[in-house]
């Protein structure tokens, strides 16, 4: 009897699997599963044609597209403890949309996402047209809208790249905050107080993160201005260089 | 500034953020924020059962962080292949 409390007991301490960040497997009712899937999907489609174009005029762009994808990958991974007690991970996608433009991040996201859900169990199947939405489409455009409204401003090229990515990472979680609170209103005080909930889990949470993401990106960026002259000029971004001079630039 | 000052300037930034919450954050065990809006949404909707689930998952805690790890190293290896081999392009110049 004592021995099958003790299992009992062993049983329920065992460590939890913890997942983070995206919306989770069989949360999102059918309704909006299906109308995030057919909202984000233009974005994929639109995105693969776009990825194709782009590396049809310029196939030695093949690899620092692959660096997107790769950048994406390690950020997508790293699950971050955040001044809010909990923890959450970046997107990673800031760089590549301001690489290769928002649309192409959508076919990128949307091949992260598709991973972590079928490999990792993190995120979901009937969710992912949601989280694509959030991650490979809101955050992306966000970052690239960002980026160029900075550079117009005449802002340093690192501050524009630390700006973009940071508001894209945070604006991802914004996103999925709004998601949650339009398929679970809240009883009393509807779609606003549910709101405020999951953007204090979310969204506060990914502050310093986004933060986090800025700084990588800008590191990466970096290095591209500095050893990958070549492929900027062809995605007609080497005039970032002179402009990147100040403190976050080399 | 040098590419290499810049890149331990930056790097400290990025150690920082994550090291601040660990030090003065005390009493939590930094869950996913994923868990916490599952806990929210059974909070809203009482009864709330999710209703599919993944064809696969890691069994336990130790495969999924392998896994996790798995993605971390593929990307990183691919970021230190590519800008070795950048760098050294540029060298031979």
């Amino acid at each position: 009897m004592f021995l099958r409390w003790l299992l009992l007991l062993f049983i329920l301490l065992l460590p939890r699997p913890v997942y983070a960040m995206h919306i989770m497997e069989g949360f999102l009712p059918l309704g909006w599963a299906v109308f995030w899937t057919l909202v984000s999907l233009p974005f994929v489609v639109g995105g693969v044609w776009s990825v194709s174009k782009k590396v049809a005029q310029h196939p030695e762009l093949k690899m620092l597209l692959a660096v997107s994808g790769a950048f994406a990958f390690v950020l997508s991974a790293l699950k971050i403890p955040s001044v809010t007690g909990s923890s959450s991970h970046p997107t990673g996608v800031g760089l590549g949309a301001i690489l290769f433009g928002p649309l192409a991040m959508s076919v990128i996201g949307s091949i992260v996402l598709f991973f972590q859900a079928i490999l990792l169990a993190h995120g979901g199947l009937t969710t992912l047209g949601a989280n694509i939405f959030a991650m490979a489409v809101v955050g992306p455009f966000a970052a690239y809208g960002v980026h160029r409204i900075s550079l117009k401003l005449r802002l340093p090229g690192g501050y524009a790249v630390f700006l973009a990515a940071s508001v894209g990472s945070l604006l991802t979680y914004v996103a999925t905050s709004w998601q949650l609170a339009l398929a679970f209103p809240a009883e009393t005080g509807g779609v606003a107080v549910s709101l405020a909930k999951f953007l204090g889990i979310f969204a506060v949470t990914q502050i310093p993160l986004a933060l986090s993401e800025g700084l990588l990106t800008v590191i990466v960026f970096n290095f591209l201005l500095a050893y990958s002259g070549k492929e900027l000029a062809a995605l007609k971004l080497s005039g970032l260089r002179g402009r990147v001079g100040s403190d976050l630039g080399a | 500034m040098t590419l290499g000052r810049n890149l331990c300037f930056l790097m400290a930034g990025v150690v920082l953020l994550a090291v601040i919450p660990l030090i003065f954050v005390t009493g939590t065990e930094f869950p996913g924020a994923d868990g916490l809006a599952e806990e929210a949404i059974f909070a809203l909707r009482p009864g709330f059962e999710p209703w599919a689930s993944l064809p696969w998952e890691p069994p336990g805690g130790e495969t999924e962080s392998m896994l996790f790890v798995l993605q971390a190293a593929l990307g990183a290896g691919f970021l230190g292949y590519y800008f070795g081999l950048r760098r050294g392009e540029a060298g031979k110049k």
